[in-house]
C-alpha cells in the first residue's frame, strides 16, 4: 500500500472508512428507531381501493 | 463433473426450489408479491440489495478492467459503499419506505406516479424499464450462461433454457419474497467465495504489502517498455494494444491514478465511478427494496450488512484483479494479466482456473452463477411489475382482483423477451455488453431528479417532474447515440447518419452521458417547478403526512 499514489491511496482508505462508517452507524442505530408503529403496513391491501380512489 | 459436484448442485437447486416455495406460501396479496409484504428481515433485505446490485459483470467484467487499469477502480468501490449503501439507506431508504406506505405504492414508477398524481409518470417509467431492462437482463443472462457452458461443457442454448426456467420458477411462484430469500442465499455464497479468494490471492503473491509493491515493478517490466511503441503498429484489441492505449489515456501504473483530466481519468471517474456509483440510486429493482421493510431499524441494520457485503464484492475483486498481474508475472514467464489471459474479460476466469485449486474453481463458479441469478431474478421481477402493474393496469384502468395474475403474466412476457435476446445475441455483441452502462445512465438522468425532488422538495410539481424526465431521456439518448466514445461507436447510428463515430471530438467524448444529462434534468425540474403552480395541499398531505 505504500506504493499507492495520493489518488489511489485516498480511494483505498475512503473505501475502508466508508465501510467502517456503515458498521458503526448500523451498530449505533440497530434498535434506535421508535416510529414504526406510526405506519401500519398491514392495512395496505385492505385500504388499496380507498387510496386509489383518493388519488 | 464428479459425484460431489453433482450432489452440491442438486442440493443448491433443491434449496432454491424450497425458498421459492416458502415465498409462494407466504404470498397472499399484491403487497406480498410486489414488495414482499413490507416485513422483510434486514439481513435478507441487505443481502438481496447487494446481490442484486453485484452481477457477474461486476465480478468478471470489472475485475478484468482492474487487471487492465489498476487500483484506480477502488474509487468505484468507495462510491458503491458510501453512495450506494450509506447515502441510499440512511437518507433515501426511510423516506421512500414511508411515502410508499402512505401512497400504497408497490413499484418504483408507481411511487413516482402517485407522488405527482400523474399516470404519465408511472406509465413512462414502466415503459422505460420494460424497454431497456431486457437488454441489461440479457447481458447478465448471457454472462451467467457462458460460465455454465465453459465449466460443464454443455450446449449454450440448452444451458440458457435450463438456467432461465430455474429462475422463472421461483420468481413467478414466490414473487419478491422468493426473489429476496434466494438472493440472500446467493449473497452468502458470493461473500464466502470472495473472502476465500482474497486470502488465497494475498498468499499467492507474498502478502498484502509485497503484492502491491510488486505491481509497480511488473508495470515497469511489462507495460512501461511499450512507451516507445506506436499504437497503430499494434494489433487492435491485443493485450499490448490495450496496455498502450491505457498509457495514451494517461494511466501511469496500477497503483496510480491516471493524469488529472486525461481521457483515462475522465473514463474512471465519470463513466465507471460516477456512472455506476451514482446511477445505482435510481435503479428501480433496488429502490423497491426500501419498501420491503417495516421500520427504519431494519434499514439501519441493513447499512451494516450492506457495507460489509459490498466491500467484500467490488473491493476484493478490484484488488484481486490488479494483483493478478503480479501472479502472472511470477508464474507465467514474466507476462502481465492481459498478456497471459488474452483479453480484459478473460482475466478473472483464466486466473481462477490457472492459479486456484479445482475445488475453489467450483466454489467460484457457484458464486458467479449466484451473482447472475440474484441480479436476474430481481430484473425479471422489476420488468414484469413494470409492464403488468405500471403500464398495462394503468392503461386499461385501476387495479382489479386479477392484479396478481396480470403481474405474473407481465413477468412471463418479459422473461421470454430477455431470453429471446440472449438466444439471438449469444455472441454478446458490443451493444449488449454496454447495456448495463446505458441502463444506469438512463435511470440516473431520468429518475434521480424526480425521485429526490419527490421525496424532499414539496414545491416540485407534476409538470416539473415530467419535463425533467423528458429532458433526461432526450439528452441521455443523444449523448449515447452521438457523442460518448463507446456507445456512439457501437450503436453505429452516428456513423450511418454523419459518417463519424462521434459528433464531438477530444476528451469530451469520454465524459459519461449521466454527467451531462443529470444536471440538465435536475435544472429543468427546478426551473419548471418554480414556474408552475404548486401541487395541491391535499396531495402533499397524503404524500408527506402520516
Amino acid at each position: 500500500m505504500e506504493t499507492f499514489d495520493l489518488g489511489v491511496g485516498s480511494a483505498f482508505w475512503l473505501m475502508n472508512a466508508s465501510t467502517l462508517l456503515c458498521v458503526v452507524y448500523g451498530v449505533i442505530n440497530w434498535n434506535k428507531d421508535k416510529e414504526e408503529k406510526v405506519l401500519n403496513t398491514k392495512s395496505w391491501d385492505k385500504d388499496e381501493a380507498r387510496i386509489n380512489k383518493d388519488l | 463433473m464428479n459425484m460431489l459436484e453433482n450432489i452440491i448442485i442438486i442440493i443448491y437447486l433443491a434449496v432454491l426450489g424450497y425458498l421459492g416455495f416458502v415465498g409462494y406460501k407466504q404470498t397472499k396479496s399484491s403487497a406480498d408479491y410486489l414488495i414482499a409484504g413490507g416485513n422483510t428481515h434486514p439481513f435478507v433485505m441487505a443481502l438481496s440489495y447487494g446481490a442484486t446490485f453485484i452481477s457477474t459483470a461486476a465480478i468478471v467484467g470489472f475485475g478484468g478492467v482492474a487487471a487492465w487499469l489498476g487500483n484506480s477502480l477502488l474509487w468505484l468501490t468507495f462510491c458503491n459503499i458510501f453512495v450506494g449503501v450509506f447515502i441510499a439507506f440512511v437518507f433515501l431508504g426511510n423516506p421512500t419506505r414511508k411515502m410508499g406506505i402512505r401512497l400504497n405504492a408497490h413499484t418504483f414508477p408507481e411511487l413516482l406516479g402517485r407522488r405527482f398524481n400523474s399516470k404519465f409518470i408511472q406509465v413512462f417509467g414502466g415503459i422505460l424499464i420494460a424497454f431497456f431492462m431486457p437488454l441489461y437482463a440479457s447481458a447478465v443472462l448471457i454472462g451467467g450462461t457462458e460460465f455454465i457452458v465453459a465449466y460443464f461443457k454443455v450446449d449454450y442454448h440448452m444451458a440458457l433454457l435450463v438456467f432461465s426456467i430455474i429462475i422463472t420458477g421461483y420468481v413467478l411462484a414466490g414473487g419478491l419474497k422468493g426473489v429476496m430469500l434466494t438472493d440472500a442465499l446467493q449473497g452468502v455464497i458470493m461473500f464466502v467465495a470472495m473472502m476465500i479468494l482474497l486470502v488465497m490471492v494475498f498468499d499467492a503473491v507474498g502478502g498484502i504489502d509485497a503484492g502491491f509493491s510488486k505491481l509497480e515493478m511488473v508495470w515497469n517490466k511489462t507495460v512501461a517498455s511499450l512507451g516507445s511503441a506506436n499504437l497503430k503498429d499494434l494489433k487492435a484489441g491485443s493485450p499490448d494494444f490495450m496496455m498502450k492505449l491505457s498509457m495514451n489515456w494517461g494511466f501511469q501504473g496500477w497503483n496510480k491514478m491516471p493524469i488529472f483530466l486525461s481521457e483515462g481519468w475522465l473514463f474512471v471517474i465519470t463513466t465507471i465511478t460516477m456512472g455506476v456509483g451514482i446511477g445505482v440510486l435510481a435503479q428501480p429493482q433496488l429502490v423497491v427494496r426500501f419498501m420491503t421493510v417495516k421500520s427504519k431499524n431494519e434499514l439501519n441494520r441493513a447499512v451494516l450488512i450492506g457495507g460489509v457485503f459490498i466491500i467484500a464484492m467490488t473491493g476484493i475483486v478490484f484488488i484481486v484483479g490488479s494483483l493478478t498481474n503480479v501472479w502472472y508475472y511470477e508464474f507465467n514467464e514474466g507476462k502481465n494479466a492481459l498478456q497471459s489471459a488474452g483479453g480484459v474479460g478473460k482475466v478473472i476466469p483464466h486466473f481462477i482456473n490457472a492459479a486456484m485449486p479445482k475445488w475453489f474453481a467450483f466454489i467460484f463458479l457457484f458464486a458467479l452463477i449466484s451473482a447472475a441469478m440474484s441480479t436476474l431474478s430481481s430484473q425479471f421481477h422489476a420488468m414484469g411489475t413494470a409492464i403488468g402493474r405500471d403500464v398495462f393496469e394503468q392503461i386499461v384502468g385501476k387495479h382489479t382482483s386479477n392484479s396478481l395474475l396480470i403481474t405474473r403474466t407481465g413477468i412471463v412476457i418479459m422473461i421470454v423477451i430477455s431470453v429471446s435476446l440472449a438466444y439471438l445475441f449469444d455472441k454478446q455483441p458490443a451493444i449488449i455488453a454496454r447495456s448495463t452502462a446505458i441502463f444506469f445512465a438512463l435511470c440516473a438522468s431520468i429518475f434521480l431528479p424526480v425521485y429526490f425532488g419527490g421525496l424532499f422538495w414539496k414545491r416540485m410539481t407534476q409538470k416539473g417532474a415530467i419535463a425533467s424526465m423528458v429532458v433526461g431521456t432526450v439528452i441521455t439518448t443523444f449523448w449515447l447515440l452521438f457523442v460518448h466514445f463507446q456507445e456512439a461507436k457501437e450503436l453505429g447510428l452516428c456513423k450511418m447518419l454523419f459518417g463519424v463515430n462521434s459528433l464531438l471530438s477530444g476528451k469530451i467524448i469520454f465524459v459519461d452521458a449521466m454527467i451531462v444529462a443529470l444536471p440538465l434534468s435536475a435544472l429543468t425540474a427546478v426551473v419548471v417547478s418554480l414556474l408552475t403552480k404548486p401541487e395541491s395541499s391535499t396531495l402533499l398531505k397524503k404524500c408527506f403526512e402520516n
